[in-house]
């Protein structure tokens, strides 16, 4: 069974549905404290969205520096799957294991809405199970989601096929080329602004979120050294 | 013991950035009858003090603070201003 660590900060606040989510894809899914240095075998690790450490100084600023965040670092580095949502994206960004920052919302309200959102790639561990070009509704709920990135690095997304969600009619915050999700050089890690954890259950409306944490199911039984 | 030096550090968004909080203020002073006003950003300041033997060192380290923590390097531009504590 696929081992999934789901990170606590003081300040999460969808770690649970985040958990829940995972667990009813199939995985092994269990919390790991921000203070703990070890992810326990991790095979894919989730941070999730909330505020941690208040958004002090910047939205996950602080979040970067706490001890669990050396083993994340490793774990990505060795290739494993990780994904940000939210503040968890937020979080990446800083870390510097994804490129560019979220800045605050073009519009300064809090957006807490259901958005559509285009799957750009089913080249990553989270979003495989998707068709390439698919849509699907999935709500965001943040203040600091407008992304943004230098010229040369936006170049480089779009032409290296890194965009992984694009809203699709409202972008909620702004953000540039509509980007709602990206993943590094290496395809590893994911970080992406809407909650699909929110809309991974019937129960809910909207169920289609279910299918990233599929994904990151699907994605593990391919063998390493596999064709995509 | 190392001298103190009183460290200030001025963060503010990147120009080719837009600052929502500094259109939504440029309009509350024209709201309030304050005409003419234009070009306002809104960013943050911090002080802090520092024990080091000298104010260049103390400079090199508030600088590397600022790359590391204080300022996104992707968004944020900073200025720093250190002076010896009396």
């Amino acid at each position: 069974m696929m081992r999934v660590a789901v990170i606590r900060f003081p300040g999460s606040n969808c770690d649970a549905d985040t958990l829940r989510a995972a667990r009813n894809a199939g995985a092994d899914a269990y919390y790991v404290w921000h203070r703990d240095r070890h992810l326990q075998r991790a095979d894919a690790v989730l941070l999730p969205g909330g505020f941690a450490f208040g958004d002090y100084l910047r939205a996950g600023a602080i979040a970067r520096f706490s001890p669990v965040m050396a083993a994340v670092q490793a774990h990505a580095e060795a290739g494993g799957p990780v994904l940000g949502i939210c503040n968890g994206f937020q979080v990446l960004c800083e870390a510097g294991l994804l490129p560019g920052a979220l800045m605050r919302n073009a519009r300064l309200t809090f957006a807490s809405l259901p958005v559509r959102v285009r799957v750009e790639t089913d080249d990553t561990p989270f979003t495989a199970a998707f068709e390439r070009g698919a849509t699907f509704m999935v709500p965001v709920a943040h203040g600091e989601g407008r992304y943004v990135a230098p010229p040369e690095v936006l170049r480089q997304l779009e032409a290296e096929d890194q965009v992984v969600l694009r809203y699709v009619g409202e972008n909620p915050n702004g953000s540039v080329n509509d980007i709602a999700g990206v993943t590094n050089t290496e395809r590893n890690v994911v970080g992406i602004m809407p909650h699909p954890e929110r809309a991974a259950d019937p129960l809910v409306g909207e169920s289609a979120g279910a299918k990233v944490f599929e994904s990151m199911i699907r994605r593990a039984r391919v063998p390493l050294g596999g064709t995509r | 013991m190392s001298p103190k030096f009183a460290v200030e550090v001025r963060v503010m968004p990147r120009r080719a950035l837009l600052d929502p909080q500094g259109q939504a203020v440029e309009h509350a002073l024209d709201a309030l009858g304050f005409k003419g006003v234009g070009g306002v950003r809104v960013g943050k300041a911090l002080t802090l003090e520092l024990e080091r033997p000298d104010s260049g060192q103390a400079e090199d380290d508030a600088r590397s603070m600022c790359e590391r923590l204080l300022a996104n390097p992707v968004t944020e531009d900073f200025t720093l201003s250190v002076r010896p504590v009396e």
